[in-house]
């Protein structure tokens, strides 16, 4: 078996679904976003958000600052809409969906058909530029629990929508932010109302599918006053040769004693060994705790994409608001990832934590960046920090570049970080137990990263323990 | 027989003179035979060659193991198949497993060799039943069950961790490699008591140590001397007791 051969077979969601597009021709001008607005029947708040949003963009430059290193990106060979035919007019029911959409949902064992769904999490399937459908809706209707595209939100909710869209994360944040506000095709929306603890999880599974589409999906999670949810997100994309752009938002909301947990699993495509393909994944992930007590955590799990540039914050307005963020990012072969967080304290007595765990192998870069950031306002403000690395094998790279910025005299501060390696004793004592070298690998790497697994659901903490066994299979001896 | 060394030679990747220069070993089952020499004379590159190690490569010889029935070379066996047909190594530097619970772990080993061997695997709270009277045994604080493996323990606590783990997986051919090292006298004893009520006439045990200390306790049917890479004298236990006394130097001078 030649290297490439064991990568296909090592990336399983790798296959690519044949079924026809529409897409709208490919670069990127007034009328494109004009175009997306119109196909969408948005009102024209909206499409006024998004012109100013691509005019903004224009303006702008493209980042340089992240210990990463970007190939050109030509804007105008992407296309910015693709949507599977059959979409035009949208299924009443999931069941009646274009087989060929099921199958493959299938096959990423996210089944969407009513009778084979996973019981207790609630899916939004997002298939390139659009939303498929959600399951459980009924379910959820009842509790007063709104889940659905945000273009459907759009159309169903549009004061929410309005009030809150971004609020967190505006269109001139950073280059990637206005590029999505501008163009954004379809993501998830989730108003939890007052009181409410959500019944069930919430999901949503990114595809992307089409070739040479840049996939811009915008996430709005609203937690009113009380309320709770707990929140997965899952992504995979098919092996092709050239990069693939996904520039993504999520904005978190939490008003008074609300909660929201926000768990990532992402394996997106992450290139050949010679580094050749890969999603970049240029996302932008923030999270305002604006209630007093309410919460806010992040736990991601990176494992794919070529290039990763991604930091999930929280704003800590409220008083006694706390953030959270635990991760986990393996990088291997020729992946680069810029990732870490930013915590930004405004509210009194606020609190974060940071635990960040990065595992570098063969020629890959890892790199953990991040921003405690501590404003006079915030009287009694505590973080702590800890970031790991391991490395596996002498030719990758891991660096940590924690920023501190700390404007009351009151306030705590902790950092922490380590570099270890896998070491060979530690290989043979397992082995010499009996566990073979995968099971070694993998127990060694799933300890490294057991503070950061104990915070996803358990079926997620599986999933996760798997996937990074997978990619670090091919890596040691 | 259990065990056959057979003119083993082995050297580190990167170096360039053997460790090991011919050595000859037979082994039966019921019997204890204690490794002893000067530091650096191979003793425990011997245990590390028999278990596999990967920092070892054997240039000529073979090792031959008793499996089901039959002395088989056993230089294709990866050190975890080579465990899952019997043969267990106490280490003399524990390793340290941050993150990984001590019953997680031991459960994992345990599942793993009876899964080979054919035998029933345990679910946590059974196997935490099957341990209990093991850990009494080797007095040791039930908590360690939860710690991370080796994380934080002492000399004392590590070493019994090891003897937990041959009383865990049953080996028919266990090598101790300075399993007395760090220990003070009470921990010795308990540790000694431990592998004593473990042999039996179906297993070997093999100690490899520096002092004579240890085998006031668990008394070895042979010795032997290793020195540059060689079994330079064998002997019953009294020669353990000439070494206590005489040291190793007037065997060395008759060699040379």
């Amino acid at each position: 078996m030649d290297d490439t051969q064991f990568h296909q077979d090592n990336y399983k969601y790798g296959f690519t679904t044949d079924i026809e597009v529409e897409e709208f021709p490919k670069g990127l001008s007034e009328d494109i976003v004009r175009r997306i607005s119109t196909k969408k029947e948005e009102p024209e708040w909206l499409l006024d958000f998004r012109l100013k949003s691509f005019a903004l963009w224009k303006k702008m430059e493209h980042p340089d600052w992240a210990k990463l290193n970007i190939p050109p990106i030509d804007f105008e060979d992407l296309y910015y809409y693709a949507a599977p035919k059959q979409q035009a007019e949208k299924p009443k029911s999931l069941d009646d969906l274009d087989p060929e959409l099921l199958k493959t949902f299938e096959k990423l064992g996210i089944p969407l058909q009513e009778q084979k769904r996973i019981s207790g999490v609630a899916v939004d399937a997002v298939f390139d530029s659009v939303s498929l459908g959600t399951t459980y809706k009924e379910e959820l209707e009842k509790v007063g629990v709104i889940f659905c595209s945000i273009s459907e939100a759009v159309k169903d909710y549009p004061e929410i929508v309005k009030k809150y869209l971004g609020t967190v994360v505006p269109a001139a944040d950073n280059y990637y932010a206005a590029l999505n506000s501008a163009v954004f095709s379809d993501g998830s929306f989730v108003y939890i109302p007052k009181g409410v603890t959500c019944p069930l999880d919430l999901s949503t599974y990114f595809r992307i599918n089409a070739k040479e589409t840049g996939q811009f999906e915008r996430t709005l999670v609203v937690a009113d006053e009380g309320s709770y949810v707990n929140y997965l997100e899952g992504c995979t994309a098919p092996q092709r040769d050239e990069n693939q752009l996904h520039a993504a938002i999520v904005e978190l909301i939490t008003l008074d004693n609300a909660e929201i947990k926000y768990s990532t699993v992402q394996n997106w495509y992450a290139g050949n060994k010679e580094g050749m393909g890969g999603i970049y994944n240029f996302v932008t992930k923030r999270g305002q705790c604006r209630g007093v007590n309410s919460k806010i955590s992040w736990t991601q799990v990176e494992a794919g994409s070529a290039i990763t540039w991604k930091y999930p914050s929280c704003v800590l307005l409220g008083d006694n608001s706390q953030g959270a963020f635990y991760s986990v990012a393996l990088t291997n072969n020729k992946m680069q990832a810029d990732t870490g967080t930013k915590m930004i304290h405004i509210g009194k007595n606020t609190k974060s934590t940071i635990i960040s765990k990065g595992i570098s192998a063969e020629q890959s870069e890892n790199n953990y960046r991040g921003l405690v950031k501590v404003m006079p306002s915030a009287t009694n403000a505590r973080n702590y920090s800890q970031c790991d690395s391991m490395l596996v094998g002498g030719e990758c790279s891991a660096n940590t570049f924690p920023t501190i910025d700390v404007k009351n005299k009151t306030a705590t501060v902790e950092h922490e970080a380590s570099t270890s390696r896998i070491s060979e004793e530690q290989l043979f004592y397992l082995q010499s137990r009996g566990l073979d070298m995968e099971k070694a690998i993998s127990l060694i790497v799933g300890g490294f990263c057991d503070e950061v697994f104990k915070t996803l659901p358990l079926e997620f903490s599986v999933e996760a323990v798997k996937l990074l066994e997978m990619k670090l299979e091919n890596s040691i001896g | 027989m259990i065990l056959n060394v057979k003119n083993i030679h082995a050297k580190t990747e990167d170096s360039n003179e053997a460790i090991l220069k011919g050595i000859n070993l037979q082994i039966n089952p019921g019997e204890v035979h204690a490794i002893m020499g000067p530091n650096g004379s191979g003793k425990s590159t011997l245990s590390k060659v028999i278990a596999g190690h990967p920092d070892y490569e054997v240039s000529e010889g073979t090792v031959e193991f008793n499996i089901n029935g039959e002395m088989k070379d056993i230089a294709d066996l990866e050190p975890d198949e080579r465990t899952k047909e019997g043969i267990f190594l106490g280490m003399q530097y524990p390793v340290e497993i941050p993150g990984v619970s001590n019953i997680n772990f031991l459960r994992e080993s345990y599942n793993a060799v009876c899964t080979h061997q054919g035998a029933a695997t345990m679910e946590e709270e059974e196997f935490r039943r099957f341990l209990s009277p093991k850990i009494e045994k080797l007095e040791m604080d039930g908590r360690f069950l939860d710690r991370d493996v080796n994380s934080g323990f002492s000399g004392g606590e590590k070493k019994k961790n090891e003897i937990l783990q041959m009383a865990t997986l049953n080996p028919r051919l266990a090598l101790l490699d300075e399993t007395d090292s760090g220990l003070d006298i009470d921990a010795l004893k308990v540790v000694a008591n431990g592998v004593n009520s473990l042999k039996s006439k179906f297993n070997a045990i093999v100690l490899v140590t520096h002092y004579q200390r240890l085998l006031d306790y668990i008394e070895p049917d042979f010795v032997h001397v290793i020195y540059k890479g060689q079994i330079i004298k064998s002997g019953d236990k009294s020669l353990a007791k000439e070494l206590e006394e005489r040291g190793y130097d007037w065997l060395i001078k008759d060699y040379q």
